[in-house]
């Protein structure tokens, strides 16, 4: 899976280049959410604007990410999610649970 | 039932790697539907998915300990219907006894069929001889 982790803001924004989140590559964003956590990065910002598919264990894997956060007391976001893609996190009510913003910026702004 | 417009029949093998292709021949479909009057885009994301999902399904479910099992994936359109039958060798699991997501605490697991049933107008799982069926039917308008 394509990642790229950069350091903005004091956040760890990670970009998902890939267009298409499914259980073939989901369980490797999961691992990958793991470890920056692990690690002790927890103000996490997921940035999905390529990302055109999301399938139930893309979400799972999202999800997983933001519980680890919430028990550390972090902060763990979702930017810039394409239209198809947000109505899955409305099917399965998940916009109520995660924090999702427009873009980057909106992100940032909400902090100061 | 009135003969098929068009019939796609696909084998691949129990591999997730095959996922994007048989969601991709569900949004080719819905690109397709001379007489579709929805949201053409919403339905090609929906066909990706629940192609998707019950391929993942398929595989989950599937006969673990033979390494050359398969899942077939056979799509019936009709004049206003879409017919998705999708076939495993594995033991099978109880559609009636799938519960709804836990939205108030959601889990990392167990919405695939949740989205499909939403998605979708009819769901049946049945136990064949040697295989078992998940077949999903959507009505075009």
């Amino acid at each position: 899976m394509k990642l790229n982790l950069e350091k903005i803001n004091g956040f760890s924004v990670l970009t998902v280049n890939e267009e298409r989140i499914d259980a073939h590559n989901s369980g490797e964003l999961k691992e990958y959410l793991l470890q920056l956590i692990d690690k002790g990065d927890i103000q996490i910002i997921v940035l999905l604007a390529n990302v055109r598919f999301i399938d139930s264990s893309g979400l799972g894997a999202l999800l997983s990410g933001n519980k680890q956060v919430a028990a550390k007391s972090g902060k763990f976001v979702l930017c810039a999610i394409q239209q198809q893609v947000m109505s899955m996190f409305e099917l399965t009510r998940l916009n109520r649970v995660f924090e999702i913003y427009a873009d980057l910026n909106d992100a940032f702004n909400t902090e100061n | 039932m009135c003969t098929s417009v068009i019939q796609v029949d696909v084998i691949i093998p129990t591999h997730t790697k095959y996922l994007d292709l048989i969601g991709s021949i569900g949004e080719r479909i819905a690109k397709e539907l001379d007489n579709f009057t929805g949201d053409r885009e919403a339905l090609a994301y929906q066909l990706n998915l629940v192609l998707t999902e019950a391929t993942v399904n398929a595989i989950k479910h599937g006969n673990d300990s033979n390494p050359q099992d398969t899942v077939r994936i056979s799509i019936h359109l009709y004049d206003k219907e879409l017919n998705i039958k999708v076939y495993d060798h594995g033991q099978g699991f109880d559609l009636a006894n799938v519960p709804l997501p836990d939205f108030e605490n959601p889990k990392e697991s167990g919405m695939g069929i949740y989205l499909i049933r939403s998605l979708m107008d009819s769901v049946t799982y049945t136990k064949q001889e040697a295989c078992n069926v998940l077949e999903i039917v959507k009505y075009l308008n």
